[in-house]
């Protein structure tokens, strides 16, 4: 059976795309960044274990393991980071986040 | 011994400015003197060696320039000709610092003032012993850095600082001419010393050598007798560079008697019988010489007609004669000319010396409207300024009469145009010089009182330091003529051995004695005719009226200086402000340069930070657009693909971010 792998990792990397977007034409919250750094890894993700199917190599599996337990822990960090935040400032607008500026 | 002639003045002058906080008022006046005393006693024995004995004394001192086949040494050079100029340079000079003892006495900068006379001494020293054109040229400024100084001596006085500006600047054109002409010589001869280029001199005027600047071709022997020309004209006050002379009468008399009418002015008269072998093979040049000598001698007798303050009339006295000196040169007549210039030295000095005395008596009156009398208050005054006044009209047997005379005889036995031009104006010249001699003379000393009751009762006559140089000038005015005329002007006399050169074909002394004697009486008919004549007006004033507009035009000196003010000074200035100080420097070459620079920088971080916007995802934003295009063309390198198709456009893109840069923004 002669697959298209063209398709699956234009998915993905269309997948990773609108994680991408998201962070960067976000305006509403914090929450969405944490939300879209979630996508990526999970494109990223796909495109481990479709590789792994085309170079017939196991360690694209393995690896995206290891990728899943790190969005894990990350996003439970991000998630805590974002609840002081709130504490401290009372809202998670993404448009106050300018220190930076200048 | 020679050069001490020349460096005695020098020290004088920087111990008696420079130590003049220890040495005292006194110390300073004493050194000075002192000093060009015996310089001018060194120069009496200089010219009994070389002047009647007949040597030449050539000093060569040290090597100043050395590059190539060009060499430049400072040297003294002692010949007849700058025996003469040292006689009457240190013997004016001794009068005059001897005279400003007592005439600058108690004022607080009285040892500068002895000091800058004794510096300018020097200068001139220099310039008439040097032996080659640059030597001359550093006396020649340093002549003119001098006169600035004493001219502007009472330096907070608003007209003086004028006057003082407009000395050096009109001097400095001059400056530039000779400055054209020396660097010409350099050109062609490779050699500035006199004696190579007058040596040289017979030879290229054979050749008819070309000097082309900016695509003109010149004969380089007019060229360079022209630019010469214009520096004496610079220096002698001559029509057109003319209109520092009456307004360096700003400056105290002793100045006015040592640098304008004795050694200064007459230094563009010792350029011109200096350099006579290049200016003899030059005839057509000769020619301008003489009508503007004789254009400035008739100009400024008119001019001094109808002056008021007493030193402007012997200011214009002065650049008359000078008119008359430089006519004589262009008649290729140096040693008459040379003799004239040494004549007028001392009655020029004493005619300045007893104005400072008058001035001295009625405490610092100039205006002739405002004396009078002063024959009865001033005896000793009054007779040396008639003796001075006698001696400058030509009266017979008197010295100007043997030096002046002669120019005028001289003028009429070249029967060209341009010497009876000159002869014609010399004439008139005479009638009005006696004119306005007489003039002096009676509205200062014969009319009736004219001043205040306050001043006539305190004026006093000269005290003694004031009068001894007064009696020495007088002797001098007297004699000197008489005794020294066959030296300088005799035929045959063998004085000048090689240092004036006169071409056969141009000799006119032989022409000069076998006039008729109606032809050389008429220089003395005129002067009979002006002294009578002011005399007669000025003692009946009111049988005379003349128009009003001739009395503005000769007043305001033919115009020259109001048309110089309008149409030279006010556009420089001008221009000197709104085009080359507003527009090119201040505008073109700093917006080129610091303030636009600046200002560009300013401008361009400025939009350059509105990038930093302090979102974080627009940061993410940049970061993924850099990774992903750079290593998207590193990919496509590495594949055969190369960046050809944005590489034309690169610029553009480059100027339109620059162009972003510079939009408004309205934002904060």
């Amino acid at each position: 059976m002669v697959i298209d792998f063209t398709l699956f990792f234009t998915f993905a990397i269309l997948l990773f795309g609108i994680g991408l977007w998201g962070i960067i034409l976000n305006r509403k919250n914090l929450l969405f960044i944490i939300m879209s750094i979630e996508l990526m890894l999970l494109a990223i993700n796909f495109e481990f274990l479709f590789f792994s199917v085309v170079i017939d190599d196991f360690m694209g599996q393995v690896f995206s393991l290891f990728v899943l337990t790190v969005a894990a822990a990350e996003a439970s960090i991000g998630l805590a980071i974002l609840v002081i935040y709130y504490r401290l400032h009372g809202n998670i607008a993404v448009t106050s986040l300018n220190a930076l500026k200048g | 011994m020679y050069l001490s002639i020349v460096l005695l003045p020098l020290i004088g002058s920087l111990l008696g400015g420079f130590g003049g906080y220890w040495v005292g008022t006194v110390g300073s006046q004493i050194l000075t003197t002192t000093s060009v005393f015996l310089s001018f006693c060194l120069s009496l024995i200089a010219f009994k060696h070389i002047g009647l004995d007949g040597n030449v004394a050539h000093l060569i001192l040290w090597e100043w320039m050395d590059s190539g086949m060009f060499q430049c040494n400072w040297g003294v050079y002692l010949d007849s000709v700058t025996v003469v100029m040292l006689l009457v340079v240190t013997g004016v000079s001794s009068c005059v610092h001897f005279y400003s003892i007592e005439y600058m006495r108690g004022d607080p900068h009285h040892p500068r003032f002895m000091s800058y006379l004794s510096l300018f001494t020097f200068f001139m020293l220099i310039l008439v012993t040097a032996d080659n054109f640059i030597q001359l040229f550093v006396g020649w400024e340093g002549v003119g850095l001098c006169s600035y100084l004493l001219i502007n001596f009472w330096f907070t006085r608003i007209e003086a600082n004028k006057a003082a500006m407009k000395a050096i600047l009109v001097n400095r054109i001059g400056d530039f001419g000779i400055t054209l002409a020396m660097l010409a010589i350099f050109n062609v001869y490779e050699a500035v010393d006199f004696a190579t280029v007058f040596a040289v001199t017979p030879v290229l005027a054979e050749q008819g050598i070309i000097v082309t600047v900016f695509d003109t071709q010149f004969s380089l022997l007019q060229f360079i007798t022209i630019f010469l020309f214009v520096g004496a004209v610079g220096k002698s006050a001559q029509i057109g560079l003319h209109t520092w002379l009456p307004d360096a009468m700003e400056g105290p008399t002793p100045v006015s008697a040592l640098i304008h009418a004795a050694t200064m002015v007459t230094a563009g008269v010792f350029l011109l019988i200096r350099t006579s072998p290049i200016f003899e093979y030059v005839p057509e040049i000769l020619v301008y010489v003489t009508l503007i000598g004789a254009l400035t001698a008739f100009f400024a007798a008119t001019a001094g007609l109808v002056q008021f303050d007493l030193k402007k009339v012997v200011a214009y006295s002065t650049c008359s004669q000078l008119g008359y000196m430089i006519f004589a040169c262009g008649l290729s007549c140096y040693s008459v000319s040379l003799f004239h210039l040494y004549n007028h030295a001392f009655f020029k000095a004493l005619l300045f010396l007893s104005c400072g005395s008058v001035i001295h008596a009625l405490q610092d009156e100039q205006d002739m409207r405002k004396m009078g009398g002063l024959i009865s208050f001033l005896p000793l005054t009054s007779v040396m300024f008639l003796i001075g006044s006698l001696a400058l009209m030509g009266f017979p047997f008197l010295t100007g009469f043997y030096s002046k005379d002669v120019i005028i005889e001289v003028a009429y036995a070249k029967f060209t145009f341009d010497g009876t031009f000159a002869h014609w104006l010399g004439c008139l010249s005479a009638c009005f010089t006696a004119f306005y001699s007489m003039r002096l003379f009676y509205l200062t000393f014969l009319q009736k009182p004219n001043g205040p009751k306050g001043v006539l009762e305190k004026a006093h006559d000269c005290p003694p330091f004031m009068a001894i140089p007064l009696m020495v000038l007088a002797i001098a005015s007297i004699f000197i003529g008489y005794i020294s005329r066959d030296m300088f002007i005799g035929l045959g006399t063998d004085f000048f051995q090689n240092s004036l050169v006169t071409l056969p074909n141009h000799v006119l002394y032989v022409d000069s004695e076998f006039l008729p004697i109606h032809i050389k009486l008429i220089p003395l008919f005129f002067t009979l005719f002006g002294a009578l004549s002011g005399f007669i007006v000025y003692n009946f004033p009111a049988m005379f009226t003349t128009s009003r507009g001739l009395f503005i035009f000769l007043n305001q000196k033919w115009h020259w200086d109001n048309i110089y003010n309008a149409y030279v000074s006010r556009p420089i200035l001008y221009i000197g402000y709104h085009y080359t100080f507003l527009t090119a420097d201040r505008g073109f070459i700093e917006i080129l340069g610091p303030t636009g620079m600046v200002r560009g920088m300013k401008r361009i971080t400025e939009r350059l930070k509105e990038y930093h916007t302090g979102y974080l995802f627009h940061y993410t934003f940049v970061l993924t657009l850099a990774l992903s295009i750079s290593f998207g063309m590193i990919y496509s390198s590495m594949n055969g693909v190369s960046t050809g198709m944005i590489d034309p456009f690169l610029p553009y893109i480059f100027f339109g971010i620059f162009l972003s840069t510079l939009t408004k923004r309205n934002q904060g």
